[in-house]
């Protein structure tokens, strides 16, 4: 075996391609000729205004509503024309972490994360728990909070357990709805870390939704910006740094963004 | 091209090596897991070759170490730099991951559980009371400042539990007077008192399905609904806003509901009180050849307007009932899905069950009564 990361089937198709994507709802058109491409193994962010679409296209992406005009490339499988072993085949290979976790509320966090893996393999129970066990530790979580339910959990370990599920079939593609959202700065950077090494580690691609500034500057290989009912640029910061549109240049060169960039500049990273 | 995962135990320069091939993940796993484990029961020290391995997820680096179990050689694992970071990140989850203790099923926890039930039965008696005794301060307060009352919550209420419930109100007992008139003529035929199933239709009709029918429809209809509202609600913070609003959600919540019961539950079983007698006529009609105008003289005559009035005297405490039940349920909904599940089926059962005692009770006073 060589160094290449542990690959899917689908080895030949970029995880996630969009082509013309529209979306509406009634008259109000959301995308118009939307395209994006996320390679294999980057961590793409998603950035854009409020109300520009980012959610849309993030169900879009996951299946849950579909596209009104275009197509959605899941590692090669057009979701409109995907069978259910097609379906199978992309489940097992996604996590979802949603916006506000969406544990299941009357499972134990343990039974959450243990979920996806009674549902998709023929592992035995007792290794299943075990299993569970190491995925709560490796999103960061005490052991003790295997055992408790969702509405015992603060908002952080929420997001954790979340994570810890969404990472249960170890998937090639992770998707993460404002994962930072409504944590304290410290909790914020930690996620990140653990985000990153996760993605270093299991080789992960990752499509992320995110207004953090600080969450784009630690770990996101590249950024799309969504605005004007499309993706207006796809790059590294710097190179969004230097575009000419006003949504962007406001983003990346206003007040917050600056900050965000100096604290990063400071750190010494890439 | 999954395939699945496999291992070769081999002795190389003296040392045992396991050599892993196919997918080791979660997926591909099956029983390699457990099969390894017992292979490698009896080793002492385990050096694992990952190199041939096709994929490796943190599910099979898992099932590895764990079958590996602190046996594992200084240098015992061979692998490519990404499965090398996997291994370390697995392995310092795993310290941090005790074994989690299974609770064992025993005598010591039926008792426990006993226990914690009757204590439950305290509490919750505690916490109705509680539940009143706020409702009345509530309505106190209301009494001395009556512009509180938010008068369009509670005929919006009223709407949709009163007037859109005579539908089903009226059927329901339209067929349960005629169900009395078919049983009464029959019976009462065989001692050639057929005429006498009027008065049964009369009193049964009046004085009692009327308001039983409406109040059980009612508790399945309303009280569930009240409980789902509430508990949604409460679990989405919303009664937290209004407390912190200063604005009290007994006054905004619980007391229109209350007044929109006790506004339609008496019209309600006036509405239940024609349909039954409808009933009753149209099967004594049918069946006993009574012509509706000699239906209605009896009714008039033989049974009078007294039943309907004992009937109707139990229509507030019903409305109560359903209103306190359904409410209080609704208040008492945890963070979680299953609370709200629970505190609904509770709230229906309990509204039935209370109805049902409610009347008894009426029956026996006013047998003491001679009413």
């Amino acid at each position: 075996m060589s160094d290449s990361p542990p690959t899917a089937d689908q080895d030949a198709a970029e995880p996630i391609v969009v082509e013309g994507l529209v979306s509406r709802f009634g008259d109000h058109v959301i995308h118009q000729g939307l395209d994006l491409v996320v390679r294999r193994g980057e961590v793409l962010g998603v950035v854009g205004g409020s109300g520009a679409g980012k959610s849309v296209l993030l169900n879009t992406l996951i299946g849950l509503k579909e596209p009104d005009g275009g197509s959605v490339k899941i590692f090669g499988y057009d979701l409109e024309q995907a069978s259910d072993a097609d379906w199978g085949i992309i489940e097992k290979n996604w996590g979802v972490l949603f916006q506000a976790g969406a544990l299941f509320s009357n499972l134990t966090v343990r039974e959450n994360v243990s979920a996806p893996l009674i549902e998709h393999t023929e592992l035995a129970h007792d290794l299943i728990a075990e299993l569970s066990d190491m995925k709560i530790a490796l999103a960061g979580l005490p052991p003790e909070a295997g055992d408790l339910k969702p509405a015992e959990l603060s908002g952080g370990m929420i997001k954790r357990a979340a994570l810890a599920r969404a990472l249960a079939l170890d998937p090639n593609l992770l998707f993460l709805d404002e994962p930072t959202s409504g944590l304290d700065p410290i909790s914020a950077a930690a996620f990140d870390t653990l985000i990153g090494e996760l993605s270093d580690a299991l080789n992960l691609t990752v499509f992320m939704i995110t207004h953090d500034l600080d969450t784009l500057h630690a770990i996101c290989d590249r950024v799309a910006v969504i605005a004007d009912k499309k993706v207006v640029a796809v790059g590294t910061i710097a190179e969004l740094e230097k575009s000419d549109h006003p949504w962007i240049k406001q983003y990346f060169l206003g007040p917050r963004g600056r900050a965000a960039s100096s604290a990063q500049t400071a750190r010494g990273a890439p | 091209m999954d395939r699945p995962a496999e291992f070769d135990l081999r002795t190389h320069d003296g040392a045992q090596w396991v050599t892993l091939t196919g997918d080791w993940t979660a997926i591909n796993l099956n029983q390699a897991a457990s099969r390894l484990k017992s292979a490698l029961k009896e080793e002492r020290e385990i050096r694992f070759d990952l190199t041939q391995m096709n994929r490796c997820d943190t599910a099979g680096a898992f099932a590895i170490l764990r079958a590996g179990q602190g046996r594992i050689a200084k240098d015992g694992l061979q692998t490519s730099p990404a499965v090398g970071r996997l291994f370390e990140l697995v392995s310092h989850a795993v310290k941090a991951a005790p074994v989690g203790q299974r609770r064992p099923w025993s005598l010591y926890a039926l008792v426990e559980r006993l226990g914690r039930g009757l204590v439950d039965v305290a509490k919750h008696f505690y916490e109705t009371m509680v539940f009143f005794g706020h409702l009345l301060v509530a309505v106190g307060r209301l009494i001395l400042n009556p512009r509180r009352v938010r008068w369009a919550a509670c005929f919006s209420l009223a709407e949709r539990t009163g007037l859109d419930a005579i539908p089903i109100v009226a059927v329901t007992t339209f067929f349960i007077g005629a169900v009395v008139g078919f049983l009464g003529a029959d019976e009462l035929a065989q001692f050639g008192a057929q005429v006498f199933a009027v008065e049964l239709i009369g009193i049964a009709v009046m004085r009692e399905f009327n308001i039983v029918i409406t109040a059980v429809l009612l508790a399945g209809r309303s009280a569930s609904s009240f409980a789902a509202e509430i508990g949604a609600m409460k679990m989405n913070q919303e009664i937290d806003a209004m407390n912190t609003m200063g604005v009290d959600p007994f006054e905004a919540l619980v007391l229109p509901r209350f007044i929109a019961m006790l506004l339609t539950i008496p019209l309600l079983t006036f509405v239940a009180t024609l349909a039954g007698l409808a009933g009753g006529l149209v099967v004594s009609w049918s069946v006993l050849d009574l012509s509706p105008g000699f239906f209605l003289q009896r009714i008039v005559e033989n049974v009078g307007a007294t039943h309907f009035w004992i009937g109707m005297s139990k229509a507030p405490v019903m409305a109560i009932a359903i209103a306190g039940i359904g409410c209080r349920q609704g208040m008492e909904v945890g963070g979680d899905v299953e609370s709200l599940g629970k505190r609904v089926t509770t709230a229906v059962v309990h509204a039935i069950f209370s109805i049902i005692l409610i009347d008894a009770v009426f029956a026996l006073v006013y047998m003491k009564l001679n009413v």
